[in-house]
Protein backbone atom coordinates (compact mmCIF):
# COMPACT_ATOMS: atom_id res chain seq x y z
CA UNK A 1 0.00 0.00 0.00
CA UNK A 2 1.35 3.34 -1.12
CA UNK A 3 0.62 6.57 -0.21
CA UNK A 4 -0.07 8.59 -3.08
CA UNK A 5 -1.04 12.52 -3.49
CA UNK A 6 -3.40 13.38 -5.82
CA UNK A 7 -3.73 16.75 -7.83
CA UNK A 8 -6.32 18.20 -7.89
CA UNK A 9 -6.42 17.27 -3.99
CA UNK A 10 -10.15 17.35 -4.71
CA UNK A 11 -11.00 14.79 -7.43
CA UNK A 12 -12.96 12.13 -5.71
CA UNK A 13 -12.73 10.26 -9.02
CA UNK A 14 -8.54 10.31 -8.68
CA UNK A 15 -9.33 9.47 -4.75
CA UNK A 16 -11.39 6.83 -5.61
CA UNK A 17 -9.18 4.85 -7.73
CA UNK A 18 -6.29 5.33 -5.57
CA UNK A 19 -8.25 3.26 -3.17
CA UNK A 20 -9.63 1.08 -5.46
CA UNK A 21 -6.00 -0.24 -6.40
CA UNK A 22 -5.42 -0.34 -2.42
CA UNK A 23 -3.36 2.80 -1.71
CA UNK A 24 -3.96 5.22 0.09
CA UNK A 25 -5.07 8.79 -1.66
CA UNK A 26 -3.30 11.39 0.24
CA UNK A 27 -6.64 14.07 -1.05
CA UNK A 28 -9.02 16.77 0.40
CA UNK A 29 -12.44 15.49 0.82
CA UNK A 30 -14.04 18.20 -0.44
CA UNK A 31 -16.48 17.28 -3.62
CA UNK A 32 -17.05 20.07 -6.27
CA UNK A 33 -20.83 20.59 -7.04
CA UNK A 34 -22.62 21.57 -9.59
CA UNK A 35 -24.28 24.70 -8.29
CA UNK A 36 -21.08 26.46 -6.61
CA UNK A 37 -22.79 28.57 -3.58
CA UNK A 38 -20.04 28.59 -1.10
CA UNK A 39 -16.99 31.40 -0.66
CA UNK A 40 -14.56 29.26 -3.37
CA UNK A 41 -15.20 26.48 -5.46
CA UNK A 42 -13.09 24.00 -2.52
CA UNK A 43 -14.71 25.66 0.48
CA UNK A 44 -13.14 23.66 3.64
CA UNK A 45 -15.57 22.01 5.56
CA UNK A 46 -14.28 22.87 8.74
CA UNK A 47 -13.45 26.76 9.49
CA UNK A 48 -9.84 27.69 8.89
CA UNK A 49 -8.41 30.25 11.60
CA UNK A 50 -5.92 32.99 11.29
CA UNK A 51 -3.55 30.36 12.74
CA UNK A 52 -3.29 27.99 9.41
CA UNK A 53 -1.66 30.82 7.14
CA UNK A 54 0.94 31.36 9.79
CA UNK A 55 1.62 27.29 9.92
CA UNK A 56 2.11 27.63 6.33
CA UNK A 57 4.99 29.59 6.41
CA UNK A 58 6.79 26.58 6.34
CA UNK A 59 6.05 26.23 2.64
CA UNK A 60 5.81 29.64 1.71
CA UNK A 61 7.10 33.02 2.96
CA UNK A 62 5.27 36.00 4.91
CA UNK A 63 5.43 38.10 1.33
CA UNK A 64 3.13 35.11 -0.01
CA UNK A 65 -0.67 35.75 -0.44
CA UNK A 66 -2.16 34.28 3.35
CA UNK A 67 -4.57 32.08 1.18
CA UNK A 68 -1.86 30.02 -0.84
CA UNK A 69 -0.14 29.61 2.84
CA UNK A 70 -3.05 28.77 4.50
CA UNK A 71 -3.94 25.93 1.75
CA UNK A 72 -0.10 25.02 2.36
CA UNK A 73 -0.77 24.22 5.96
CA UNK A 74 -3.35 21.61 4.44
CA UNK A 75 -1.46 20.24 1.78
CA UNK A 76 2.01 20.73 2.88
CA UNK A 77 2.43 17.67 5.29
CA UNK A 78 0.48 15.78 2.42
CA UNK A 79 3.18 16.33 0.23
CA UNK A 80 5.73 15.64 2.58
CA UNK A 81 3.76 12.25 3.51
CA UNK A 82 3.29 10.75 0.12
CA UNK A 83 5.23 8.17 -1.99
CA UNK A 84 3.84 8.56 -5.14
CA UNK A 85 2.10 11.33 -7.01
CA UNK A 86 -0.73 11.72 -9.79
CA UNK A 87 -0.89 14.91 -11.22
CA UNK A 88 -3.88 15.72 -13.86
CA UNK A 89 -3.17 19.05 -15.63
CA UNK A 90 -5.68 21.48 -17.13
CA UNK A 91 -8.47 19.04 -15.55
CA UNK A 92 -11.64 19.99 -15.82
CA UNK A 93 -13.39 22.03 -13.20
CA UNK A 94 -16.08 19.33 -12.39
CA UNK A 95 -13.33 16.85 -12.21
CA UNK A 96 -11.99 18.18 -9.22
CA UNK A 97 -10.32 21.68 -8.91
CA UNK A 98 -7.91 23.76 -6.09
CA UNK A 99 -8.67 27.40 -6.11
CA UNK A 100 -5.85 29.45 -6.22
CA UNK A 101 -3.17 29.02 -9.44
CA UNK A 102 0.01 30.52 -7.39
CA UNK A 103 -1.14 27.70 -4.65
CA UNK A 104 -1.15 25.19 -7.36
CA UNK A 105 1.81 26.23 -8.96
CA UNK A 106 4.06 25.42 -5.61
CA UNK A 107 2.54 22.88 -4.93
CA UNK A 108 3.15 20.75 -8.64
CA UNK A 109 6.64 22.14 -7.60
CA UNK A 110 7.12 20.88 -4.52
CA UNK A 111 5.84 17.35 -6.37
CA UNK A 112 8.40 17.39 -9.14
CA UNK A 113 11.32 18.12 -6.63
CA UNK A 114 10.36 14.83 -4.61
CA UNK A 115 12.05 11.59 -5.92
CA UNK A 116 9.07 9.57 -6.19
CA UNK A 117 7.06 7.98 -8.71
CA UNK A 118 5.01 10.34 -10.28
CA UNK A 119 2.61 9.82 -13.09
CA UNK A 120 1.51 13.35 -14.73
CA UNK A 121 -1.19 13.86 -17.25
CA UNK A 122 -3.13 16.18 -19.48
CA UNK A 123 -6.98 15.76 -18.88
CA UNK A 124 -8.20 14.14 -21.79
CA UNK A 125 -10.56 16.18 -24.52
CA UNK A 126 -12.04 13.23 -26.02
CA UNK A 127 -13.59 9.31 -25.70
CA UNK A 128 -9.84 7.99 -27.23
CA UNK A 129 -8.09 10.39 -24.85
CA UNK A 130 -10.20 9.26 -21.87
CA UNK A 131 -9.60 5.56 -22.46
CA UNK A 132 -5.78 5.94 -22.65
CA UNK A 133 -6.00 8.82 -19.62
CA UNK A 134 -7.96 5.78 -17.24
CA UNK A 135 -5.40 2.80 -18.57
CA UNK A 136 -2.45 4.99 -17.86
CA UNK A 137 -3.58 5.66 -14.27
CA UNK A 138 -4.89 2.18 -13.82
CA UNK A 139 -0.81 0.75 -14.86
CA UNK A 140 0.67 3.57 -12.83
CA UNK A 141 -1.28 2.33 -9.76
CA UNK A 142 -1.31 -1.44 -10.39
CA UNK A 143 2.82 -0.69 -10.95
CA UNK A 144 3.02 1.13 -7.77
CA UNK A 145 1.41 -2.05 -6.23
CA UNK A 146 4.05 -4.48 -7.57
CA UNK A 147 6.96 -2.37 -6.73
CA UNK A 148 5.70 -2.51 -3.21
CA UNK B 1 -37.85 43.37 12.17
CA UNK B 2 -35.78 44.94 9.34
CA UNK B 3 -34.58 42.72 6.97
CA UNK B 4 -30.89 42.08 6.98
CA UNK B 5 -28.75 43.65 4.17
CA UNK B 6 -27.89 41.18 1.13
CA UNK B 7 -24.04 42.01 0.75
CA UNK B 8 -22.57 39.54 -2.09
CA UNK B 9 -18.91 38.51 -1.63
CA UNK B 10 -17.01 38.06 -4.64
CA UNK B 11 -13.52 36.93 -3.13
CA UNK B 12 -10.44 34.33 -3.33
CA UNK B 13 -8.72 33.28 -0.13
CA UNK B 14 -10.39 34.44 2.66
CA UNK B 15 -11.66 31.00 4.28
CA UNK B 16 -8.02 29.73 3.41
CA UNK B 17 -6.91 32.71 5.02
CA UNK B 18 -8.92 32.16 8.06
CA UNK B 19 -10.60 35.41 8.19
CA UNK B 20 -14.49 34.44 6.58
CA UNK B 21 -15.59 34.28 10.09
CA UNK B 22 -14.36 38.09 10.66
CA UNK B 23 -15.92 39.33 7.21
CA UNK B 24 -19.31 37.54 8.30
CA UNK B 25 -19.10 38.96 11.93
CA UNK B 26 -18.63 42.45 10.28
CA UNK B 27 -21.27 42.59 8.14
CA UNK B 28 -23.54 41.11 11.05
CA UNK B 29 -22.88 43.97 13.38
CA UNK B 30 -23.98 46.32 11.20
CA UNK B 31 -27.14 44.43 10.09
CA UNK B 32 -25.75 42.76 6.96
CA UNK B 33 -25.74 39.61 6.21
CA UNK B 34 -22.82 38.15 3.46
CA UNK B 35 -23.88 35.86 0.75
CA UNK B 36 -22.12 33.77 -2.01
CA UNK B 37 -23.91 34.30 -5.72
CA UNK B 38 -25.35 30.99 -6.71
CA UNK B 39 -23.58 30.07 -10.29
CA UNK B 40 -23.78 26.75 -11.72
CA UNK B 41 -20.46 25.24 -12.53
CA UNK B 42 -21.42 25.16 -16.49
CA UNK B 43 -21.69 28.88 -16.37
CA UNK B 44 -18.45 29.88 -14.76
CA UNK B 45 -16.30 29.53 -18.06
CA UNK B 46 -18.93 30.86 -20.20
CA UNK B 47 -19.01 33.86 -17.96
CA UNK B 48 -15.00 33.95 -17.61
CA UNK B 49 -14.43 33.81 -21.21
CA UNK B 50 -16.79 36.48 -21.63
CA UNK B 51 -15.41 39.02 -19.39
CA UNK B 52 -12.35 38.46 -21.15
CA UNK B 53 -9.83 38.26 -18.65
CA UNK B 54 -7.65 35.33 -18.60
CA UNK B 55 -6.37 34.60 -15.09
CA UNK B 56 -5.05 31.36 -13.77
CA UNK B 57 -7.31 31.09 -10.40
CA UNK B 58 -10.34 29.24 -10.52
CA UNK B 59 -11.59 31.29 -7.62
CA UNK B 60 -11.22 34.52 -9.35
CA UNK B 61 -12.82 32.79 -12.32
CA UNK B 62 -15.75 32.03 -10.08
CA UNK B 63 -15.49 36.13 -8.73
CA UNK B 64 -16.06 37.05 -12.48
CA UNK B 65 -18.65 34.82 -13.34
CA UNK B 66 -20.81 35.80 -9.91
CA UNK B 67 -19.87 39.70 -10.66
CA UNK B 68 -21.59 39.19 -14.04
CA UNK B 69 -24.37 37.37 -12.52
CA UNK B 70 -25.28 40.52 -10.17
CA UNK B 71 -25.18 42.29 -13.07
CA UNK B 72 -27.48 40.36 -15.06
CA UNK B 73 -29.76 40.63 -12.21
CA UNK B 74 -29.90 36.60 -12.00
CA UNK B 75 -29.04 37.24 -8.92
CA UNK B 76 -30.01 39.85 -6.07
CA UNK B 77 -28.06 41.71 -3.56
CA UNK B 78 -28.47 45.08 -2.17
CA UNK B 79 -24.54 45.67 -1.85
CA UNK B 80 -20.84 43.43 -2.98
CA UNK B 81 -18.13 43.24 -1.17
CA UNK B 82 -14.93 41.93 -3.03
CA UNK B 83 -12.24 40.70 -1.19
CA UNK B 84 -8.72 38.87 -2.08
CA UNK B 85 -5.76 38.36 -0.87
CA UNK B 86 -2.86 41.23 0.16
CA UNK B 87 0.22 40.96 -2.44
CA UNK B 88 -1.61 38.51 -5.12
CA UNK B 89 -0.88 40.71 -8.04
CA UNK B 90 -3.79 38.56 -10.21
CA UNK B 91 -6.52 38.70 -7.56
CA UNK B 92 -5.64 42.73 -7.67
CA UNK B 93 -6.27 43.14 -11.07
CA UNK B 94 -9.51 41.31 -11.18
CA UNK B 95 -10.66 42.97 -7.78
CA UNK B 96 -9.63 46.35 -9.75
CA UNK B 97 -11.82 45.18 -12.63
CA UNK B 98 -14.49 43.69 -11.40
CA UNK B 99 -15.30 46.85 -8.73
CA UNK B 100 -14.95 48.94 -12.00
CA UNK B 101 -17.43 46.91 -13.99
CA UNK B 102 -20.09 46.52 -11.05
CA UNK B 103 -19.90 50.41 -10.94
CA UNK B 104 -20.30 51.00 -14.90
CA UNK B 105 -23.46 48.50 -15.23
CA UNK B 106 -24.86 48.57 -12.15
CA UNK B 107 -26.14 50.88 -9.03
CA UNK B 108 -24.92 48.42 -6.65
CA UNK B 109 -22.26 49.99 -4.02
CA UNK B 110 -19.14 48.23 -3.84
CA UNK B 111 -16.62 48.10 -1.66
CA UNK B 112 -13.32 45.96 -2.16
CA UNK B 113 -10.30 44.87 0.16
CA UNK B 114 -7.48 42.74 0.14
CA UNK B 115 -6.64 41.03 3.62
CA UNK B 116 -4.40 39.30 5.00
CA UNK B 117 -4.57 36.20 8.14
CA UNK B 118 -4.38 39.16 10.60
CA UNK B 119 -7.57 41.25 9.14
CA UNK B 120 -10.32 41.31 11.77
CA UNK B 121 -13.96 42.19 11.68
CA UNK B 122 -13.11 45.68 13.36
CA UNK B 123 -10.76 46.57 10.25
CA UNK B 124 -14.08 46.04 8.18
CA UNK B 125 -16.35 47.58 10.21
CA UNK B 126 -16.70 51.01 8.77
CA UNK B 127 -16.84 49.29 5.22
CA UNK B 128 -19.29 47.04 5.59
CA UNK B 129 -21.31 49.85 7.99
CA UNK B 130 -21.14 52.00 4.71
CA UNK B 131 -22.24 49.93 2.62
CA UNK B 132 -25.26 48.63 4.58
CA UNK B 133 -25.77 52.43 5.03
CA UNK B 134 -25.68 53.21 1.27
CA UNK B 135 -28.05 50.43 0.81
CA UNK B 136 -30.61 50.99 3.42
CA UNK B 137 -30.70 54.86 4.06
CA UNK B 138 -30.77 56.23 0.28
CA UNK B 139 -33.30 58.30 0.97
CA UNK B 140 -31.63 60.05 3.34
CA UNK B 141 -28.60 60.02 1.94
CA UNK B 142 -29.98 62.16 -0.99
CA UNK B 143 -31.09 65.35 1.55
CA UNK B 144 -29.65 68.35 -0.24
CA UNK B 145 -30.79 70.62 2.46
CA UNK B 146 -30.03 71.16 6.59
CA UNK B 147 -33.31 71.89 8.06
CA UNK B 148 -33.93 73.55 11.53
CA UNK B 149 -31.92 73.16 14.38
CA UNK B 150 -29.32 70.42 14.45
CA UNK B 151 -25.79 69.45 16.10
CA UNK B 152 -23.21 67.28 13.94
CA UNK B 153 -20.22 65.73 15.74
CA UNK B 154 -17.08 63.96 14.40
CA UNK B 155 -15.23 61.74 17.29
CA UNK B 156 -12.03 61.25 15.24
CA UNK B 157 -8.54 59.43 15.63
CA UNK B 158 -6.49 62.82 15.78
CA UNK B 159 -9.09 65.28 16.17
CA UNK B 160 -12.95 65.79 17.56
CA UNK B 161 -14.86 68.50 15.71
CA UNK B 162 -18.95 70.16 16.41
CA UNK B 163 -20.85 72.15 13.72
CA UNK B 164 -24.18 73.66 14.75
CA UNK B 165 -26.27 74.39 11.61
CA UNK B 166 -29.77 76.33 11.45
CA UNK B 167 -31.44 76.34 8.56
CA UNK B 168 -28.80 75.31 5.84
CA UNK B 169 -26.34 77.56 7.93
CA UNK B 170 -23.48 76.99 9.61
CA UNK B 171 -23.68 79.16 12.90
CA UNK B 172 -21.17 77.66 15.36
CA UNK B 173 -18.36 75.39 15.36
CA UNK B 174 -15.62 73.67 17.95
CA UNK B 175 -12.44 72.10 17.16
CA UNK B 176 -9.87 70.52 19.54
CA UNK B 177 -7.11 67.46 19.47
CA UNK B 178 -9.09 63.91 20.42
CA UNK B 179 -7.91 63.10 24.37
CA UNK B 180 -10.51 61.39 26.15
CA UNK B 181 -12.76 60.88 23.63
CA UNK B 182 -16.21 61.51 25.96
CA UNK B 183 -14.52 64.76 27.19
CA UNK B 184 -13.21 66.08 23.73
CA UNK B 185 -16.50 65.74 22.28
CA UNK B 186 -18.31 67.53 24.94
CA UNK B 187 -15.93 70.21 25.06
CA UNK B 188 -15.94 70.49 21.42
CA UNK B 189 -19.82 70.78 21.80
CA UNK B 190 -20.01 73.65 24.30
CA UNK B 191 -17.98 75.80 22.15
CA UNK B 192 -20.02 74.90 19.03
CA UNK B 193 -23.36 75.66 20.98
CA UNK B 194 -21.43 78.73 23.04
CA UNK B 195 -20.38 80.32 19.62
CA UNK B 196 -23.76 79.78 18.04
CA UNK B 197 -25.67 81.51 20.64
CA UNK B 198 -27.89 78.45 21.27
CA UNK B 199 -28.64 76.16 24.48
CA UNK B 200 -28.48 72.10 24.27
CA UNK B 201 -32.51 71.85 24.80
CA UNK B 202 -32.55 73.95 21.62
CA UNK B 203 -30.95 71.49 19.61
CA UNK B 204 -33.48 69.24 17.61
CA UNK B 205 -31.57 67.07 16.59
CA UNK B 206 -28.17 65.50 17.02
CA UNK B 207 -25.71 62.72 14.72
CA UNK B 208 -22.18 61.70 15.05
CA UNK B 209 -19.68 59.85 12.95
CA UNK B 210 -16.00 58.93 13.18
CA UNK B 211 -13.93 56.31 15.49
CA UNK B 212 -15.94 57.20 18.46
CA UNK B 213 -19.05 57.77 17.09
CA UNK B 214 -20.79 54.73 19.24
CA UNK B 215 -19.27 55.63 22.60
CA UNK B 216 -20.34 59.92 22.44
CA UNK B 217 -23.76 59.10 20.38
CA UNK B 218 -25.05 56.84 23.29
CA UNK B 219 -23.60 59.24 25.58
CA UNK B 220 -25.41 62.69 23.88
CA UNK B 221 -28.18 60.20 22.78
CA UNK B 222 -27.87 60.61 19.17
CA UNK B 223 -30.68 60.44 17.18
CA UNK B 224 -27.95 59.25 13.94
CA UNK B 225 -24.78 57.74 14.25
CA UNK B 226 -23.32 57.02 10.93
CA UNK B 227 -19.52 56.14 9.54
CA UNK B 228 -18.00 58.84 8.41
CA UNK B 229 -17.46 57.02 4.56
CA UNK B 230 -20.95 58.25 3.70
CA UNK B 231 -21.30 61.30 6.35
CA UNK B 232 -17.92 62.90 5.11
CA UNK B 233 -18.68 62.30 1.27
CA UNK B 234 -22.39 63.55 1.73
CA UNK B 235 -20.66 66.80 3.55
CA UNK B 236 -17.80 67.20 0.89
CA UNK B 237 -20.09 67.31 -1.65
CA UNK B 238 -23.10 69.69 0.10
CA UNK B 239 -20.29 72.19 1.12
CA UNK B 240 -18.43 72.16 -2.56
CA UNK B 241 -22.34 72.60 -3.95
CA UNK B 242 -21.56 69.46 -5.99
CA UNK B 243 -24.87 67.68 -4.92
CA UNK B 244 -25.59 66.58 -8.51
CA UNK B 245 -23.58 64.49 -11.05
CA UNK B 246 -20.11 62.77 -10.06
CA UNK B 247 -17.55 63.88 -7.68
CA UNK B 248 -14.54 62.09 -5.73
CA UNK B 249 -14.08 62.57 -2.49
CA UNK B 250 -10.61 62.36 -0.90
CA UNK B 251 -9.96 62.95 3.17
CA UNK B 252 -6.57 62.28 4.44
CA UNK B 253 -7.00 61.55 8.20
CA UNK B 254 -4.87 61.21 11.09
CA UNK B 255 -5.09 57.71 11.01
CA UNK B 256 -6.18 56.35 7.71
CA UNK B 257 -7.88 57.65 4.16
CA UNK B 258 -10.58 57.67 2.60
CA UNK B 259 -11.12 57.32 -1.23
CA UNK B 260 -14.89 58.01 -2.32
CA UNK B 261 -16.57 57.78 -5.52
CA UNK B 262 -20.30 60.34 -5.67
CA UNK B 263 -22.91 60.42 -7.85
CA UNK B 264 -25.93 62.66 -6.45
CA UNK B 265 -24.26 62.55 -3.26
CA UNK B 266 -24.53 59.00 -2.63
CA UNK B 267 -21.64 57.25 -2.61
CA UNK B 268 -20.67 54.58 -5.16
CA UNK B 269 -16.83 53.10 -4.82
CA UNK B 270 -15.20 53.42 -1.88
CA UNK B 271 -11.73 52.97 -0.24
CA UNK B 272 -10.63 52.99 3.39
CA UNK B 273 -6.92 52.35 4.25
CA UNK B 274 -3.41 53.25 5.29
CA UNK B 275 -1.34 50.67 5.31
CA UNK B 276 1.12 52.82 7.34
CA UNK B 277 1.44 56.30 9.11
CA UNK B 278 3.61 57.42 6.15
CA UNK B 279 0.75 58.23 4.19
CA UNK B 280 -1.04 59.69 6.79
CA UNK B 281 -1.79 63.28 8.52
CA UNK B 282 0.48 61.78 11.25
CA UNK B 283 3.64 62.42 8.69
CA UNK B 284 2.64 66.20 8.48
CA UNK B 285 2.06 66.80 12.00
CA UNK B 286 5.73 64.84 12.95
CA UNK B 287 6.93 66.96 9.58
CA UNK B 288 5.93 70.41 11.00
CA UNK B 289 7.14 69.63 14.27
CA UNK B 290 10.64 68.91 13.25
CA UNK B 291 10.30 71.72 11.09
CA UNK B 292 9.41 73.39 13.90
CA UNK B 293 6.24 75.03 12.63
CA UNK B 294 3.02 74.90 13.78
CA UNK B 295 0.93 72.71 11.51
CA UNK B 296 -1.35 75.01 10.04
CA UNK B 297 2.47 76.87 9.01
CA UNK B 298 3.12 73.99 7.19
CA UNK B 299 0.89 74.44 3.77
CA UNK B 300 2.48 78.17 3.45
CA UNK B 301 5.70 76.66 3.94
CA UNK B 302 5.74 73.68 1.40
CA UNK B 303 3.81 76.34 -0.96
CA UNK B 304 7.70 78.04 -0.75
CA UNK B 305 9.50 75.12 -1.80
CA UNK B 306 10.55 72.24 -4.20
CA UNK B 307 9.76 69.01 -3.37
CA UNK B 308 11.77 67.42 -6.57
CA UNK B 309 14.97 68.46 -4.63
CA UNK B 310 14.34 66.68 -1.61
CA UNK B 311 14.03 62.72 -2.25
CA UNK B 312 10.93 61.08 0.37
CA UNK B 313 9.47 58.37 0.51
CA UNK B 314 6.82 58.27 3.27
CA UNK B 315 5.58 54.52 2.62
CA UNK B 316 6.60 53.72 6.61
CA UNK B 317 6.67 56.74 8.85
CA UNK B 318 10.05 55.82 10.05
CA UNK B 319 11.86 55.59 7.39
CA UNK B 320 9.89 58.83 5.69
CA UNK B 321 11.19 60.49 8.87
CA UNK B 322 14.62 59.77 8.62
CA UNK B 323 14.70 60.98 4.87
CA UNK B 324 13.36 64.15 6.67
CA UNK B 325 16.26 64.22 8.52
CA UNK B 326 18.76 63.16 6.30
CA UNK B 327 17.96 65.63 4.06
CA UNK B 328 18.23 68.28 6.73
CA UNK B 329 20.99 67.23 7.40
CA UNK B 330 22.87 67.22 3.92
CA UNK B 331 21.61 71.18 4.00
CA UNK B 332 18.20 70.89 2.25
CA UNK B 333 15.85 74.04 3.20
CA UNK B 334 12.95 73.89 5.04
CA UNK B 335 10.44 74.57 2.27
CA UNK B 336 11.80 71.79 -0.16
CA UNK B 337 11.65 69.29 2.79
CA UNK B 338 7.66 70.46 3.55
CA UNK B 339 6.73 70.19 -0.01
CA UNK B 340 8.58 66.83 -0.11
CA UNK B 341 6.99 65.56 2.53
CA UNK B 342 3.26 66.88 1.00
CA UNK B 343 4.58 65.44 -1.78
CA UNK B 344 5.25 61.68 -0.53
CA UNK B 345 2.31 61.61 1.21
CA UNK B 346 -0.10 62.67 -1.94
CA UNK B 347 1.90 60.13 -3.82
CA UNK B 348 1.34 57.47 -1.32
CA UNK B 349 -2.47 57.87 -1.40
CA UNK B 350 -2.48 58.17 -5.27
CA UNK B 351 -0.45 55.06 -5.28
CA UNK B 352 -2.14 52.98 -2.78
CA UNK B 353 -5.80 54.31 -2.43
CA UNK B 354 -7.01 56.26 -5.84
CA UNK B 355 -5.71 53.24 -7.64
CA UNK B 356 -8.81 51.40 -6.45
CA UNK B 357 -11.39 54.33 -7.64
CA UNK B 358 -12.07 55.88 -10.53
CA UNK B 359 -11.53 59.67 -10.35
CA UNK B 360 -14.21 61.41 -11.66
CA UNK B 361 -14.16 65.31 -11.25
CA UNK B 362 -14.51 67.53 -9.49
CA UNK B 363 -12.33 66.09 -6.92
CA UNK B 364 -13.04 67.34 -3.38
CA UNK B 365 -10.43 67.38 -0.86
CA UNK B 366 -11.84 67.38 2.77
CA UNK B 367 -10.84 66.93 6.52
CA UNK B 368 -8.10 68.82 8.27
CA UNK B 369 -4.89 67.91 6.36
CA UNK B 370 -6.97 69.98 3.31
CA UNK B 371 -5.77 72.83 4.94
CA UNK B 372 -2.40 72.13 4.31
CA UNK B 373 -1.74 73.94 0.80
CA UNK B 374 1.00 72.04 0.11
CA UNK B 375 -0.85 68.79 -0.30
CA UNK B 376 -3.49 70.16 -1.99
CA UNK B 377 -1.32 71.26 -4.45
CA UNK B 378 1.09 67.64 -5.14
CA UNK B 379 -2.18 65.91 -5.28
CA UNK B 380 -3.66 68.35 -7.74
CA UNK B 381 0.01 67.62 -9.35
CA UNK B 382 -0.46 64.27 -9.31
CA UNK B 383 -4.14 63.88 -10.62
CA UNK B 384 -3.33 66.59 -13.18
CA UNK B 385 -6.85 68.78 -11.95
CA UNK B 386 -7.84 71.36 -9.47
CA UNK B 387 -8.77 70.54 -6.63
CA UNK B 388 -12.07 71.87 -4.70
CA UNK B 389 -11.26 72.26 -1.30
CA UNK B 390 -14.76 73.31 -0.04
CA UNK B 391 -14.94 76.04 3.41
CA UNK B 392 -15.32 74.79 6.70
CA UNK B 393 -13.43 71.15 5.03
CA UNK B 394 -11.79 70.66 8.14
CA UNK B 395 -15.39 70.16 9.60
CA UNK B 396 -16.61 67.43 7.28
CA UNK B 397 -17.87 64.97 9.35
CA UNK B 398 -19.95 67.48 11.42
CA UNK B 399 -21.48 68.90 9.06
CA UNK B 400 -22.39 65.99 7.13
CA UNK B 401 -23.88 64.57 10.23
CA UNK B 402 -25.65 67.90 10.87
CA UNK B 403 -27.27 68.08 7.68
CA UNK B 404 -28.06 64.04 7.57
CA UNK B 405 -29.66 64.59 10.99
CA UNK B 406 -31.98 66.86 9.90
CA UNK B 407 -34.02 64.13 8.35
CA UNK B 408 -34.80 62.74 11.95
CA UNK B 409 -36.07 65.89 12.66
CA UNK B 410 -39.80 65.20 14.43
CA UNK B 411 -42.75 66.98 13.43
CA UNK B 412 -44.48 68.57 16.75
Amino acid sequence: MVKVFIYPATSLILSDMVERFGHTPLSSAIAIRERIQTAGLESPPLQITPEEPKKGLKWAAVEVPAGVRGRMSLYGPMIGECEAAIIINDADLAFGCMGCARTNELIKFLIHQKEIPKLELFYPKNEEEGVKFVAAIKRFLTELGASK
Amino acid sequence: MTLPVRIAQLSCGPEYSGIQHEIDTAARQVGGEVFYPDVALKDILRDFNMFGLDVRSPDLKLAIARAMALVDGRVEADAVFIATCFRCAEAAIVRNELRRYINEHSKLPVVSYSFTERTTSGTLLTRMEALTTIARRRALLARETQQGITLGLDSGSATTKAVVMKDNKIIGTGWQPTTEVLKSAQDVIAHALSEAGITRDEVQAVGTTGYGRFLVGKEIHADLIQEELTVNSKGAVYLANRQHGPATVIDIGGMDNKAITVMDGIPGVFTMGGICAGASGRFLEMTAKRLGVDITELGPLSMKGFGGRVPMNSYCIVFGTQSLVNALAAGSTREDVAAAACHSVAEQVFEQQLQEVDIKEPVIMVGGTSLIEGLVFAMGELLQTKIVVPPYSQYIGAVGSALLVSGFIKDD
